[in-house]
């Protein structure tokens, strides 16, 4: 294999999905956490797309598109919540949220 | 083999069905044609079965399925007609059509009009069933639901009270002697292995007759406490005065004329059983006699027109329990007809007098209402000649056979049973003088009136049965049941039954007609005695304190206290409590914040990776 070696794709990976997964626990805005979730997301695609080429098989790809269309859906559903929540509230901070709590 | 006698008790039933489900709606005109065209169809079904069956030789038996099938028992559905239960058939579809009709009227201004009628309707239904089997156990169902029935009859006004007490307490009372009837047939199981009637009898006859106290003994004796509670026999006579509280139709149909004789019925149709136990024979004799003549005492100083018919019924029971205990079984079963006639009559005639009266009961609030009710007082004039026994009306026929048949028994309670007689004839004609003669003394602004003819009919027709019943030729035509009746007419015999009866009447018009002031003089002479038969002796409170007190106590205390707030309560208290505690452990980690799950889930995470790391899951 030549080129960029595996190894500093999956560093770049795991960079990035850190930064979301932090970003994610401590950013308090809900469209800053939903962006996080995507960061997250395509740090896993990265890896999984690097990893199909590294292994010449096609199963990464399908997965990679899997995870696009899903990360679509959540993000349609995750706005239009935040925005319900916005019309009700009048915020979208995650903490504001605690209504199903006793 | 099949047939249609089922139709019987189906007619009843069916509008039972009917009034309890449409009744509320349908209105009172339809419910009056379901309810006394059910039973005039059920009677005219017996009629035309019977006509169909004469002259009824031996039983007719239908069996339609198998109930219960086992190892050790069988028992079919059967329904049976012989001549005894062909009599009490004519009693219970006759005498209830009549009262029936009654009600109507007696009825009119009562709230739960459809209930009434559909309760009445099941208890027909019961009744027949009881009448119509041909096993023990499925009489036994007739038997529980004639008590169901009669429970939720009582307790009618179940706004009152002392309505719905005196309904409990006839069902309770009830159950000891059910109990007594249940373990009776256990044994007949056990010993027989069977409860059908042919077959526990032959069984029984095979066997010896009992000088000792032995099985079969041990049987009768129970089926006979089943019998004392059923039929208001001492010691558990005390609830039928009390169930009084009903409207009184009610206690013309059940509690006079037809359900308490179940007890009687049964008896005499396990006649072949109690021959072979003469102890327990003598048993019967002995309490019908004993509970003829305390009631009928009882009966001389009530002041409540319906308590005075009651006790009198109570004491007509024994009577019967007397006859069947001295072997006159046919007598026993005469006296029931006669009775179901005139006590019908008292009490529908009472019914009438308290119905114009607006509910007065008192009789100390009555008098004088031979003039604005001379049909009531006719037709009342008719049942109390019959229940004195003054031939020819019917009583004296049935009552005189019972007293011949003591008295070939043993001389003392025929004696016993004349001077029962004399009482009978002074407590009616007490009743009668204080209610219809001297001046009224009730509640002025009541203008008491003459019942409507849907009273006035029943009473009339109830009047002639009592004033002819008695020509019914009933013991012979249950030769065939019960063996000829072995009893001569003594001339003598009737002539001092026959004497007492007048002399208690005499003497009740001596006392509440033409010379009152006498009554004072008796009743204070014998003060004690007075306040102890006024207070029916005690027995009621007797009865509280030996076993109604110490139960409710002792289930307050242990049962309530000690176990259901303490055990059951507690186990599922404390189940509920440990849960709470466990939740509020687990609670900490449900903060309601999305970024602390969020943590538990990386945490989770991570530790999944780690752990299947070290363990080397991954290749």
């Amino acid at each position: 294999m030549n080129g960029v070696p595996l190894a500093w794709y999956l560093t770049l990976s795991v960079i990035l999905f850190s930064l979301g997964a932090a970003g994610f626990l401590i950013r308090r805005s809900l469209l800053t956490m939903l962006m996080c979730v995507e960061l997250m997301l395509n740090a896993v695609n990265l890896s999984f797309v690097a990893f199909a080429y590294r292994l010449q098989q096609v199963d990464g790809h399908i997965f990679a598109f899997f995870v696009m269309v899903i990360a679509a859906a959540e993000a349609a559903v995750g706005l239009a919540i935040v925005l319900a929540l916005f019309r009700y509230r009048a915020a979208v901070e995650a903490d504001e949220v605690g209504m199903l709590r006793l | 083999m099949d047939g249609l006698l089922w139709l019987i008790p189906a007619f009843p039933l069916t509008g039972f069905l009917l009034n309890g489900t449409l009744g509320r709606r349908v209105g009172k005109s339809w419910v009056n044609v379901i309810a006394i065209g059910s039973v005039a169809l059920s009677l005219l079904w017996v009629l035309k079965t019977l006509a169909g069956l004469w002259p009824l030789d031996a039983a007719h038996i239908e069996r339609y399925f198998v109930w219960i099938e086992s190892d050790i028992l069988t028992v079919p559905v059967e329904l049976a007609v012989d001549r005894l239960s062909a009599v009490m058939l004519l009693v219970v579809t006759g005498v209830g059509l009549l009262i029936h009709i009654y009600s109507i009227g007696y009825m009119a201004h009562e709230g739960g009009y459809y209930r009434f009628f559909a309760f009445l309707n099941l208890f027909m239904f019961f009744m027949l069933l009881l009448v119509l089997a041909n096993n023990f156990l499925l009489m036994f169902v007739g038997w529980e639901g004639v008590g169901l029935c009669s429970y939720l009859l009582i307790g009618f006004y179940l706004l009152r009270r002392s309505a719905t007490t005196a309904g409990n307490k006839a069902f309770i009372v009830n159950r000891i002697g059910d109990f007594g009837f249940s373990l009776g047939m256990f044994l007949m199981v056990v010993q027989f292995g069977s409860l059908e009637f042919s077959r526990v009898f032959a069984a029984a006859q095979a066997m010896p007759i009992e000088h000792e106290f032995g099985i079969l003994s041990l049987i009768a004796l129970l089926l006979f406490l089943g019998a004392t509670g059923k039929s208001a026999q001492i010691p558990l006579y005390v609830w039928l005065p009390d169930a009084m509280e009903g409207p009184t139709p009610v206690s013309a149909l059940i509690h006079a004329a037809t359900m308490v004789t179940a007890g009687v019925y049964m008896v005499a149709r396990a006649a072949p059983l109690y021959l072979q136990a003469p102890i327990v024979l003598e048993i019967v004799a002995v309490v019908g006699l004993a509970t003829a003549f305390l009631a009928a005492s009882i009966g001389l100083a009530q002041t409540d027109i319906k308590k005075v018919f009651a006790y009198s019924t109570v004491s007509q029971l024994g009577y019967m329990m007397l006859g069947l205990g001295v072997g006159a079984f046919a007598a026993g079963i005469f006296h029931i007809v006669t009775h179901a006639f005139f006590k019908a009559l008292l009490f529908l005639g009472a019914g009438s007098v308290i119905h114009a009266l607006a509910g007065e009961q008192d009789l100390r609030r009555m008098g004088g209402l031979r003039a604005h009710l001379p049909l009531t007082f006719a037709t009342l004039l008719c049942a109390a000649l019959a229940i004195s026994g003054i031939p020819p009306f019917a009583g004296f026929f049935s009552k005189d056979e019972i007293l011949l048949a003591a008295h070939h028994h043993a001389a003392w309670m025929y004696w016993l049973g004349v001077v029962t007689a004399a009482m009978t004839a002074f407590y009616v004609f007490r009743a009668l003088f204080l209610a219809f003669f001297g001046s009224y003394r009730g509640d002025p602004h009541v203008h008491p009136h003459e019942s409507p003819p849907t009273m006035a009919v029943p009473l009339l027709i109830l009047a002639f049965l009592s004033a002819v019943g008695g020509f019914l030729p009933v013991p012979r035509f249950l030769e065939p049941v019960f063996g000829p009746a072995g009893g001569e007419h003594a001339s003598g015999l009737v002539v001092v039954s026959v004497g007492a009866g007048v002399a208690g009447l005499l003497l009740a018009y001596a006392f509440y007609v033409a010379r009152p002031e006498w009554r004072d003089v008796v009743v204070s002479r014998l003060g004690a005695l007075y306040r102890l038969v006024y207070n029916k002796y005690y027995v009621d409170e007797l009865y509280a304190a030996l076993f109604v007190r110490p139960v409710v106590e002792g289930s307050r205390a242990v049962l309530w206290r000690g176990m259901d707030v303490a055990v059951v309560d507690g186990v599922v208290n404390g189940i509920g409590s440990q849960a709470r505690e466990l939740g509020s452990l687990l609670r900490w980690m449900q903060s309601g914040n999305i970024r602390s799950y969020a943590t538990w889930v990386l945490v989770g995470a991570v530790a999944l990776v780690v752990t299947l790391g070290l363990v080397g899951g991954a290749p």
